[in-house]
């Protein structure tokens, strides 16, 4: 059984069964660090990755339903020439982890706001991320990251 | 001709290596006693192991500790930079490789800084000596005209001598002295800035950072099933319905351990599943929950440690008396624990993210009996780490598992139901607290008993300390848990209040068993003695018709702690507070382990009486943590630990019964969200001329007190039992009210 993935602009046969995880096959086939295992039952957010641009949870969305769909991974996040995507360069500025597991999430997740939301309020940043935990306690830098990201993009 | 170019010279000649016996021959060291050696260069005295600069220059750091996430490698690297005076970018770190680092203790208990830190300034501060000193007498100038720049030797002449060049490649081979050395001071220029986190562009793009992303070649997957209660059997199992499933390459039995292998990670998954329906196990029912567990702490047998008595003949005119508790907590990192092992040629390579790699290296070569030369620990960055969690018991799994199918990684990865079930808890602890006060309401007389069971079982070398050794056909039973004495102390971390206190007896009610896994969690038994006593001193301020922060004050002969408490205090806006209905704020004081970095929190909170629910509406909290290295890394740690401590207070208690936890998930052991999370400001006092303290666990104790002391400032009702959830606030507004 061959399925077709469109992942970071490159489209990908891959053979894993039709109701895989989407994660296994991003990490275990195509190589993908940025979507993480952290839970495999959506409540964490480590995993997140945008299905046309919207955030899904990798860990339970099979991989039959991604077929069709632009997949980001946070790997592919930067312009193919390596320059950093205004998310990622703001998590630099704000210095915005401590242990960085969660941070491919929190990005993606920030990602897909900025598309919807471009210049969000902190409140509307901290919902849209109430989803995504972090256990170190970089919240409050993640949440300057994303903000500085939308004003550096508007 | 210049004399760089003779230099050169003369080292292509191969003169280096005679110039370097030349130039630090013995003569000048024999004359004075060396000191005692700063730190983790006590016991890893030659500079090699610290350093290595090689033929062109490039330049590595060795250290046994490792990164968490907390940054201890980019401080370390900043020390490194100006001690020896080099570029910061191009030093490499090897870091926890049980092969190559030098033999430092557990990465924990905030000596990151105090040990690997103090260890790595020396170093490289007599390094750089002597590298200056070979400079002169190769060059044949007098040492104060020499100066030092990125990783060369400047000369009166304008010419340089690179730092590779002068070393050709060779090893020191010296023994640091402890010394101030009289050569001139190179400039520091890292150390007190801003540092950026040198792991951070890796992690934000997607390279391969962490452990969990390492994919060796022949790469397997693992999954291991663990007992479902602490003592649980394996009484039945039949391999047959898993060894069928697709890309199982093996299942491994020993004993009550059970696992299997398979080409990819779903297909490890899968067979998981299959193993947990065909596995059949015989448990151990009975022993206290979450909601006996106070009550059973203290009816059972308990060793008594009295670790300070000191009588007043004063008299009390009153006595107050107050009990707190904790809830058992977990460490609960984002993503479960992971190890790959290789077992070849009769040697095991184990990559993982343990704190301890020394120790457990040793643990995991007495658990598969064989020489402890044999067995290789490397560390490679994991989720956040905030204690003993489950780092180590993956290795071990991970050793076992690579014996089992030599020649292939074996990488084991732990479910989230593995690292919430399994994980060692933070201890439960009740303390009682009882202060005899004089007219004026000062405090005379201090009495403190606590209850705890153990505060660490890490692995220290004994295989009976890893998850899976219990379980095996021989099986290595769970050693007594040690006592941590002074001055670092385990349950009693933080149980002798820095106050200024005439009389004062505190005795640990020690309780060696448990009724689940329970180990190191980020500040040991000070998250709760602070609570305690910080709690105290705002009830007895109260008595005394005292404002909370002149009540600590008239009770501190620190001038460290009361400049950061006053100062603290202002920039939160203390005296000029104006109290709205519903809302309070709360203040709370310690100084980690007595010997560390001192905190202060401030919090703002609001209450609401028909919910229960306590919002935090703002922090602040001062730190001093003597000289600071990153000051950003420094807030990062302290906003990081201020977060997990109102996780903590406010959210988490977990849940367990026979033996087993019962909160498995996200959704049974719910944390602090984004929403939830107040803003918060940071004060940093620098002292650059004085130690380095460590600083990674100081928030913890000081945060639920000054949520207590908040909550009752807003509400009047007095808060002594974690966490505060919203039921337990209505109950003791009930209870209050009634």
């Amino acid at each position: 059984m061959t399925l077709v993935l469109n992942v970071d602009g490159v489209r990908h046969a891959v053979t894993s069964a039709d109701d895989t995880p989407l994660l296994w096959v991003l990490r275990g086939e195509l190589d993908k660090n940025g979507p993480k295992y952290g839970c495999g039952a959506a409540q964490c957010g480590a995993c997140t990755v945008l299905l046309d641009d919207a955030p899904v949870r990798s860990c339970v969305l099979p991989v039959s339903a991604a077929t069709g769909a632009a997949i980001r991974t946070l790997d592919g996040l930067a312009d193919a020439d390596g320059a950093l995507h205004a998310v990622q360069s703001a998590f630099v500025a704000e210095q915005a982890a401590q242990c960085g597991y969660c941070t491919s999430g929190m990005i993606m997740s920030a990602v897909a706001l900025l598309a919807e939301t471009p210049r969000p309020t902190d409140a509307q940043v901290r919902t849209a991320l109430d989803g995504n935990l972090c256990r170190c306690g970089a919240h409050n830098r993640i949440v300057r990251a994303v903000l500085r990201a939308a004003e550096a993009r508007t | 001709m210049s004399l760089s170019v003779v230099s050169r010279r003369a080292l292509l000649a191969g003169g280096g290596g005679l110039a370097l016996g030349f130039a630090l021959g013995g003569a000048a060291r024999a004359v004075e006693p060396d000191r005692p050696l700063p730190g983790s260069l006590a016991n890893n005295p030659e500079l090699d192991a610290w350093m290595r600069i090689d033929a062109d220059g490039a330049v590595t750091l060795l250290t046994g500790k490792v990164e968490l996430g907390q940054g201890v490698l980019t401080a370390l690297t900043q020390i490194l930079a100006d001690a020896l005076d080099v570029a910061i970018e191009p030093i490499r770190v090897i870091s926890g490789d049980t092969g190559q680092s030098p033999k430092e203790g557990p990465t924990a208990g905030s000596m990151s800084m105090p040990y690997a830190g103090a260890a790595v300034r020396q170093a490289g501060i007599e390094t750089r000596a002597l590298l200056l000193k070979l400079a002169a007498s190769r060059a044949g100038a007098p040492l104060s005209a020499l100066r030092t720049r990125d990783g060369a030797v400047l000369l009166p002449d304008g010419g340089r001598l690179p730092y590779g060049e002068l070393l050709a490649g060779q090893a020191l081979r010296r023994r640091a002295t402890g010394l101030p050395q009289d050569v001139p001071p190179a400039e520091s220029r890292h150390v007190g800035t801003a540092t950026p986190r040198r792991d951070l562009p890796a992690k934000i793009t997607g390279a391969p950072a962490f452990l969990h992303d390492d994919r060796p070649p022949g790469l397997v997957h693992a999954r291991v099933l663990r007992p479902p209660s602490i003592g649980a059997q394996l009484v039945g199992f039949d391999p047959a319905s898993v060894e069928v499933l697709a890309g199982v390459i093996m299942v491994v039995r020993d004993g009550s351990f059970l696992a299997v292998i398979a080409e990819k990670e779903h297909q490890a998954i899968l067979a998981h599943e299959a193993l947990r329906q065909a596995a059949r196990w015989r448990e151990i029912s009975g022993g206290p929950n979450q909601d006996t567990i106070q009550a059973w702490l203290k009816a059972r047998p308990s060793e008594e440690i009295r670790i300070v008595d000191r009588p007043t003949a004063a008299s009390s005119v009153r006595i107050v008396e107050a009990a707190y508790s904790r809830p058992m907590l977990m460490h609960g990192a984002i993503g479960p624990s992971v190890a790959i092992g290789l077992f070849e040629a009769g040697r095991y390579v184990i990559h993982t993210h343990s704190q301890s790699v020394f120790e457990t290296a040793a643990a995991i070569a007495q658990m598969l009996a064989v020489d402890p030369g044999s067995v290789r620990l490397i560390h490679r960055p994991g989720s956040g780490c905030y204690g003993h969690n489950g780092a180590d018991d993956a290795a071990a799994d991970a050793a076992l598992l690579a014996r089992a199918l030599p020649g292939r990684p074996v990488r084991v990865q732990w479910s989230r139901e593995d690292e919430h079930g399994c994980e060692p808890l933070g201890s439960a602890m009740h303390v009682e607290l009882a202060a005899g006060v004089d007219a004026r309401g000062d405090i005379v007389d201090w009495r403190c008993d606590l209850w705890s069971m153990a505060h660490s079982t890490r692995p220290g070398g004994q295989a009976g300390n890893l998850l899976p050794a219990p379980c095996l056909a021989q099986p290595f039973p769970a050693p007594p848990p040690r006592v941590i004495p002074a001055p670092n102390y385990g349950p009693d971390r933080n149980a002798i209040p820095l106050y200024d206190l005439p009389g004062q007896r505190v005795t640990t009610h020690f309780i060696r068993e448990s009724p689940v896994r329970v180990s190191s969690l980020r500040s040991l038994g000070a998250f709760a003695n602070v609570f305690a006593i910080e709690s105290l001193m705002d009830e007895l301020a109260l008595g005394a018709g005292a404002d909370p922060l002149a009540y600590r004050l008239r009770h501190l002969s620190h001038p460290r702690a009361t400049e950061l408490l006053l100062r603290t205090a202002e920039a939160f806006g203390w005296s000029a507070y104006r109290k709205a209905p519903g809302r309070g704020r709360g203040l709370a004081f310690a100084r980690y382990k007595n010997l560390a970095a001192y905190c202060v929190v401030c919090l703002e909170v609001e209450v609401s009486t028909e919910t229960g629910v306590v919002r935090v509406l703002r922090a602040t909290a001062g730190v001093d943590s003597g000289a600071v290295v990153n000051p950003d890394g420094l807030r990062n740690q302290i906003e990081g630990g201020l977060i997990q401590a109102l996780s903590w207070s406010l959210k988490e208690e977990v849940v367990f019964a026979d033996g087993k936890v019962l909160s498995t998930s996200w959704g049974d052991y719910p944390i602090l969200t984004f929403s939830e999370v107040p803003p918060i400001e940071v004060l940093v006092i620098d002292r650059p001329d004085t130690p380095l303290l460590g600083a990674g666990e100081t928030a913890q104790g000081p945060t639920p007190a000054a949520l207590a002391n908040a909550v009752f400032d807003a509400i009047g009702v007095r808060m002594r039992h974690l966490p505060l959830k919203p039921q337990s606030v209505l109950e003791a507004i009930a209870s209050a009210a009634g």
